[in-house]
């Protein structure tokens, strides 16, 4: 699978310098590796849900418990966890630092995934989320670092967009 | 039974642990039988109370974790069940309030009125422990055992679909969730209350 395990490794390393404790996911072809290496990790809390609304629940609790919690979701998950997004982080000023995989976005080939990617920037602009775009390997660990410090300091979902320059290798 | 007189029976074992509940009747009810510092009141995101509940219970095994839930907000996110189930923290109780109906908008009935089973539900999802009750005197003995049991219990207790004259708490949303968090941070350091 053309799924780059050495850029997965990159971010993976990078939340385990920001102190991430327990992570939230749903199986993703782009977020496989990182998922993997979550639920290798004894000291990972690996939280697989059945939809993403969940996981803001689950990082919403983290937060107040004190443990640093990162999402893993495509952005069609984003989609779903929209209401939440609204109702329970921003609300209630919870930090969440979503990892997203930016499908459909330049060079997908599966026609499923186009309008999510289409709608994917303007909707996180209309939340007032701010946005790293992680297309190189060499400022993973910076942005995953400076998108949970920004989250952590404003209260704020930040949302850290996983290209396909960085996770795919074909 | 009254909810009012379920919660005042098992106040007792709420009082000195985290707890958290949804929005509407359930929340104004407890807050109105005393509001501490321990108890988040969840005043929107249906469905995401028990949700909350684990992820607090899952990065604080050590303290028990409550959470208080109801037949209208378990129903849009049942797949909190299977979570809940796939991971089982033996310090998480989930209590719902079924009272068959969505009492706080006007009180539509829910799909528990025409027969869902909420209990049925939890089991087949997988929850290792599943109580139900009816009388204020068997919710108080089906609490106080599944916290003993340190195993992952949902209780699903029948209420009547009757709240509080006034849903009015004299706590900001935002004033509750930093006093919460704040409590825990507490609660971590062993310098309780």
């Amino acid at each position: 699978m053309p799924v780059s395990v050495n850029n997965s490794k990159l971010i993976y390393d990078a939340l385990k310098a920001c102190d991430v404790k327990i992570m939230s996911a749903l199986p993703e072809t782009w977020l496989v590796h990182l998922i993997r290496m979550a639920d290798e990790d004894p000291d990972m809390i690996l939280v697989r849900l059945a939809k993403e609304e969940e996981g803001i629940g689950i990082s919403a609790g983290a937060h107040l418990a004190g443990a640093n919690s990162a999402l893993l979701m495509q952005n069609h998950g984003f989609l779903a966890a929209i209401n939440p997004i609204v109702s329970l982080a921003l609300l209630y000023k919870i930090p969440l630092l979503m990892l997203i995989s930016y499908r459909g976005h330049m060079g997908e080939k599966d026609p499923w995934q186009t309008q999510g990617g289409m709608v994917t920037e303007p909707i996180l602009h209309a939340l007032n989320i701010p946005i790293w775009h992680l297309t190189n390997s060499g400022d993973v660990y910076q942005r995953l670092k400076d998108a949970q410090t920004l989250a952590n300091a404003s209260l704020h979902p930040v949302a850290v967009l996983l290209s396909r320059e960085l996770m795919w290798e074909d | 039974m009254l909810r009012a007189d379920a919660l005042q029976a098992i106040y007792p074992e709420l009082e000195h642990r985290i707890v958290v509940t949804i929005m509407g009747a359930v929340a104004a009810e407890l807050y109105m039988l005393g509001h501490r510092h321990n108890f988040f009141y969840l005043e929107h995101a249906m469905g995401l109370a028990s949700s909350m509940g684990l992820g607090i219970a899952l990065s604080m095994p050590g303290h028990k974790v409550i959470v208080i839930d109801g037949d209208g907000s378990l129903l849009m996110n049942l797949g909190t069940l299977s979570t809940m189930a796939r991971y089982k923290p033996g310090n998480l109780l989930h209590i719902v309030f079924d009272n068959e109906s969505l009492l706080s908008v006007g009180g539509f009935p829910t799909a528990t009125a025409t027969g869902t089973n909420l209990a049925g539900i939890a089991r087949a999802s997988g929850v290792p422990r599943v109580a139900e009750t009816n009388t204020p005197e068997n919710l108080k003995a089906a609490v106080a055992e599944a916290l003993a049991s340190n195993t992952l219990t949902t209780i699903i207790s029948k209420v009547e679909a009757i709240g509080p004259k006034s849903f009015h708490m004299d706590l900001p949303l935002l004033e509750n969730r930093f006093q919460f968090k704040r409590c825990l941070e507490a609660l971590q350091k062993g310098s309780v209350r």
